[in-house]
């Protein structure tokens, strides 16, 4: 069973998250305000996604490592679905496309799941990518051959390789600390990605708005990036009791987090406009796809284990 | 359900509602499990009253396919093989739906190899002008073709985005050729939009 720690971490979230939801809700039911409804009612759907992932997250949590790891594999398959769905591919790539998805999805959470760390770390940037041209090059298709390779290399890379770091979280060793430590450090971690992405959100709507990348995202600003930077990093820092850091490495995680969430979501949404998409799927509504809600998680997860097992290890 | 979670079907209505009324959904044709799909997309009520057509040499074979034809979605196996005059399809057809079921077919007649949506064979149009009070929804399946191309036999689980489209009727006089480039029209039409 969980420590009083985790509850309370836990038990704040839920609070946060129906705090927000509230608050909305009077918003909303007001006709005096001058809030762009539109604004509004995206994060009122917004929000009603983050509950999903958050009760989905904490059930998985209860259950053990085993149901979290399976969690997070079956989102990576889903997210894989999306990615290779909006990517053209050709049918000389069937068979590659079917051993991606039934065989290296599969085993690199097995391989997280077994701890085998020498293995996972480099199953798909090693195996996988070697794998998959030679077995495309196999069926004596050479047309846009890199092209073909690469897209199905990067879908594996972002949606599969990068998200399995957020249940390796699991399988860290620390020197001194309980059995809740790494269930916590998963937590803050999703937490603190989650909370970036709506901050920066959030102050992006501040009146002065200097876009960094206006062909691709109007919405992301440097307002955006660095106040909802700022914001998380403090955030992080106070939560430092809950990791096992100490406060300025903390706030450091918090902020490579979130700077590394806005990498993420960068890329996604560069993708996206080139294929002329606005959302990679239909799963959860107001959110787009699976991808759109992970696409930060992809990006920050492996860097953050690696900040994380550094410190492990010191 | 099942089948709607595997294939990952996001299903628009455009200009037209799901009802219970004698139908007959046509859609083109790139695989096997297209029937399945587009069964599985329906409303449980529009499901209990649809059945649809498929090849008696694909689904007959092997037990589970028998099993899923016959006890899952009620298909309609028409042999391919054996067409006769006497024996023709659109005679099954009409008097196995009778006045409760509507029907599935792909009026392409096999399977299109290709992106391309294939010429369509007369059957459609003998099925109207014997029963001209049906209503002909078309049905556009987008990326199955990717998901189980032709001559594979595992599929790839993509996600596919199914679309029915408004009614259309055989029109009183109308030539075979001229109703038939209509219906194609209205399934190529739903894929832009």
């Amino acid at each position: 069973m969980m420590d009083p720690k985790t509850l309370t971490l836990i038990g704040g979230v839920l609070a946060l998250l129906g705090a927000v939801t509230a608050v909305v809700r009077v918003l909303r039911n007001r006709d005096d305000n001058d809030i762009n409804p539109a604004i509004l009612e995206s994060f009122r759907l917004r929000i009603r996604a983050w509950w999903l992932l958050c009760t989905v997250l904490a059930a998985a949590f209860i259950i053990g490592k085993v149901a979290t790891v399976v969690l997070f594999g079956a989102i990576s398959f889903w997210a894989l679905r999306e990615f290779i769905t909006l990517t053209p591919t050709r049918p000389g790539d069937h068979r590659t496309l079917f051993w991606v998805f039934f065989l290296c999805t599969p085993l690199q959470f097995v391989l997280v799941g077994m701890e085998w760390y020498m293995l996972y770390s480099i199953l798909i940037p090693v195996y996988a990518f070697l794998l998959i041209p030679a077995r495309i090059a196999l069926t004596g298709d050479y047309k846009r051959f890199l092209e073909r390779v690469a897209k199905i290399q990067a879908g594996l890379l972002i949606c599969v390789y990068c998200l399995s770091y957020a249940p390796a979280l699991l399988t860290l060793h620390w020197k001194s600390g309980d059995d809740g430590t790494n269930v916590r450090l998963l937590f803050f971690f999703v937490v603190i990605v989650q909370l970036s992405d709506a901050l920066q959100y959030a102050w992006a709507q501040a009146p002065s708005k200097h876009v960094i990348v206006p062909t691709i995202s109007p919405n992301r600003t440097w307002e955006g990036l660095l106040g909802g930077t700022a914001s998380v990093t403090l955030i992080g820092g106070l939560l430092w009791w809950t990791t096992p850091f100490p406060a300025w490495m903390a706030a450091a995680m918090s902020m490579v987090a979130s700077l590394m969430g806005f990498a993420g979501g960068l890329t996604m949404s560069a993708i996206k406009r080139d294929r002329g998409v606005k959302d990679y799927g239909t799963l959860v509504e107001g959110h787009g796809g699976v991808l759109d809600r992970i696409d930060s998680l992809c990006f920050a997860a492996p860097v953050f284990f690696n900040f994380a097992y550094w410190w492990s290890m010191i | 359900m099942t089948a709607r979670v595997l294939s990952g079907a996001s299903v628009r209505w455009i200009d037209c509602q799901p009802e219970t009324c004698q139908r007959v959904y046509f859609a083109n044709h790139t695989s096997h499990l297209d029937a399945l799909v587009i069964w599985s997309a329906l409303p449980q009520k529009v499901r209990a009253v649809t059945r649809a057509v498929a090849a008696k040499d694909y689904w007959a074979s092997g037990r589970i396919r028998k099993y899923m034809a016959e006890h899952l979605f009620n298909a309609l196996l028409i042999d391919r093989k054996e067409i006769k005059v006497h024996r023709s399809p659109v005679d099954l057809m009409i008097r196995e739906i009778g006045h409760k079921y509507s029907l599935i077919v792909f009026p392409e007649g096999g399977r299109s190899s290709g992106s391309e949506i294939g010429e369509f064979k007369s059957g459609l149009y003998y099925l109207c002008k014997k029963r001209p009070d049906l209503e002909l929804v078309p049905v556009h399946i987008d990326n199955m073709n990717r998901i189980l191309p032709r001559g594979e036999v595992f599929p790839v689980p993509l996600l596919t985005c199914i679309s029915f489209g408004a009614p259309i009727w055989l029109e009183a006089g109308e030539p075979k050729s001229d109703f038939l480039r209509r219906a194609r029209q209205s399934v190529v039409r739903l894929k832009d939009l």
